[in-house]
């Protein structure tokens, strides 16, 4: 295939999300809308979305936790006991900011890199790159985008689609 | 930011962007960068000849075993404090005026809390061996101590750092595609291209990379507080009369949060000016980290109070002897100079007028970051110095290379950070879109 799909450029938010349920509602399935900044209730507009963060999130912190004070407990009381006074080796109270500590770092480490992961981020090269106006995405514009392998996909409906939702531009990408 | 018709997503981006791309100020960030790269050229050989000679070149010895270096790491991790406070806890309390300032906050986080850790490290007389408080795989088959408090500590400072960097760049990401978007040049395109991870702003990134901000947010406040109360406990578990005190945690995090608003304003004042950024950072930001600053203070004072308090209440003489010693010891100028620095001068700024007078301001937030570090120097030295046996009383007396690294890492602070104005957007593109969004919804 020699397109990635078909492009339009909107000049505001509340266009964009208009021509993303419009599209949705027209029987396109694989949509992509892109903005300078996050805009509310754009991704349900654009397709199903679940947002797995913030499991993955509590899913680093237990990690983090669960792995911290494991290695304290083995440390202190079966790799290296030591004998203070005649007190608990397990001494639980003096674990708990080592415990939050890796906890926290645990959870910032999956939210963080599970991000970049589901995105499908860090990449080098995307084809919507080869658009020279997609440049403005990253500053004052909003583009909407049908991808070629939408079942629905034929690139003169498409375009005629795309020319009744009012867009500045339409602009097949190649790939 | 002003209610201009120009001000649109175009200009806010184009004008932050700008800042970075066609580099304007050139000669007072030429002059001033040169300057603390002197700064940090000393600091650096300063560290040399500590390693080569060791810990002896400061004015410590028994019973002040802890001077300089120690109060100068309380000092940087507090004054990094305010970075997260602003970025993470107003964020959550969806205050919107933190948009302007965000950014270079946590990059004045980041940097004054890598600047925090080295301290430590070369506190500890034989610093290549620092990675022993780490647990790693060692024939020697130990591992650290986990009941002590110094371990704590850099549990705490690590987690703080990777944490607030992973904050930092994940903000950043979307402003660094800006960046890769309108720059001109090849190698500039490539080098913010590589750092944007290939940043698209697709609607399904957006909302995870909102999820995660905003988590990161969540996990950070608790972090900001738990870093300083660490750090205070590696005081306060001692048995050090002016040491061994509850009150620490929540008085170090006060302190924190009183001298890191204090740097915010040191470091916006001058960047307003010299960017000509009056229109988004305006005098309602400056106002509202005055009137932050002011109610820390009194935090702090509180803290001040207490200390006494207790002192007495506890009804042990060694620790009423400390809190006399204080007032009234060889270090009583000092205790003193604090107190018109942390709680008298900043009362002028319950006045409307006061907290918009761009020039006063700056000024108060000098004088308490300078109030900040006696106050850290005072805690750290007046209470080592005359501890349970008079027949080791001793007085602390600050050597020259005490000050090269005192002065050398505030130069060091200074490069990173006019580094940090120069590559990168000092102010959150994206959020300030986003608050311009935000502000179009709700007028229509």
């Amino acid at each position: 295939m020699a397109t990635y799909g078909m492009l339009a450029e909107f000049a505001g938010a509340e266009r964009l999300l208009e021509a993303a349920r419009q599209t949705r509602a027209a029987g396109y399935s694989r949509i992509e809308a892109y903005s300078p900044m996050p805009v509310e209730d754009l991704a349900a507009a654009v397709g199903p979305f679940r947002d797995r963060i913030p499991m993955l999130t509590l899913i680093g912190g237990i990690l983090g936790a669960v792995g911290g004070y494991f290695m304290q407990w083995y440390a202190a009381t079966i790799s290296y006991p030591i004998n203070v006074g005649g007190r608990p080796l397990h001494s639980w109270p003096s674990f708990v900011p080592v415990t939050f500590e890796t906890a926290v770092l645990g959870a910032a480490l999956f939210a963080v890199f599970g991000m970049l992961a589901l995105n499908r981020l860090p990449k080098l090269h995307h084809p919507l790159f080869n658009v020279p106006e997609f440049e403005l995405a990253s500053r004052n514009r909003f583009f909407l985008c049908i991808r070629c392998d939408d079942p629905r996909y034929q690139q003169q409906e498409v375009r005629r689609f795309f020319e009744t939702l009012d867009p500045l531009l339409v602009r097949e990408v190649p790939r | 930011m002003s209610n201009e018709v120009s001000v649109n997503y175009a200009t806010v981006s184009d004008r932050i962007a700008d800042l970075v791309l066609k580099r304007p100020s050139r000669w007072p960030w030429f002059v001033g960068f040169t300057l603390a790269l002197l700064c940090s050229f000393a600091f650096f050989f300063a560290c040399g000849w500590l390693f080569w000679k060791g810990p002896g070149i400061w004015g410590i010895n028994i019973p002040v075993a802890w001077g300089y270096a120690i109060s100068n790491f309380v000092w940087w991790i507090g004054i990094g404090h305010a970075g997260t406070f602003i970025s993470a806890i107003l964020l959550l309390l969806r205050q919107h005026w933190r948009t302007s300032i965000n950014r270079f906050a946590e990059a004045m986080t980041l940097f004054a809390a890598g600047i925090a850790g080295i301290f430590p490290i070369l506190h500890l007389g034989r610093p290549w061996f620092f990675y022993w408080l780490l647990p790693y795989p060692n024939v020697m088959e130990l591992w650290p101590q986990w009941r002590s408090p110094l371990v704590w500590d850099i549990f705490a400072i690590s987690t703080y750092l990777v944490v607030s960097l992973l904050f930092w760049y994940i903000g950043l990401i979307p402003d660094l595609a800006t960046l890769r978007d309108r720059a001109k040049t090849r190698g500039r395109q490539i080098i913010y291209g590589l750092f944007a991870l290939g940043w698209r702003g697709e609607a399904r990134h957006w909302a995870r990379h909102q999820s995660a901000y905003l988590l990161l947010a969540g996990i950070a406040t608790p972090l900001v507080v738990s870093v300083h109360s660490v750090v205070s406990l590696d005081f306060a578990i001692g048995n050090t009369p002016g040491y061994h005190s509850t009150i620490f945690p929540p008085y170090f995090v006060a302190g924190a949060l009183f001298s890191g608003f204090a740097m915010v304003l040191t470091l916006a004042i001058p960047l307003r000016h010299f960017f000509k950024l009056h229109d988004l950072i305006t005098l309602e930001h400056l106002d509202n980290a005055a009137k932050v600053l002011l109610a820390t203070g009194w935090l702090v004072a509180y803290g001040y109070f207490a200390e006494i308090f207790m002192g007495y209440y506890s009804a042990d003489p060694f620790e009423i002897a400390t809190v006399e010693n204080r007032m009234t010891g060889p270090y009583a100028p000092i205790y003193w100079a604090l107190i018109v620095c942390n709680v008298v001068v900043p009362q002028v700024l319950w006045q409307r007028r006061a907290r918009r007078n761009v020039a006063l301001l700056f000024g108060v937030a000098i004088v308490v970051n300078l109030g900040m570090w006696m106050e850290r120097f005072m805690i750290v030295v007046s209470s080592l110095h005359r501890d349970y046996l008079p027949s080791s009383w001793d007085m602390f007396r600050p050597t020259g290379w005490d000050w090269t690294h005192l002065i050398g890492s505030i130069g060091m602070f200074a490069v990173l950070f006019l580094l940090f104005v120069r590559f990168l957007p000092a102010i959150s593109i994206y959020e300030v879109r986003e608050e311009l969004h935000h502000r179009r919804m709700r007028h229509s």
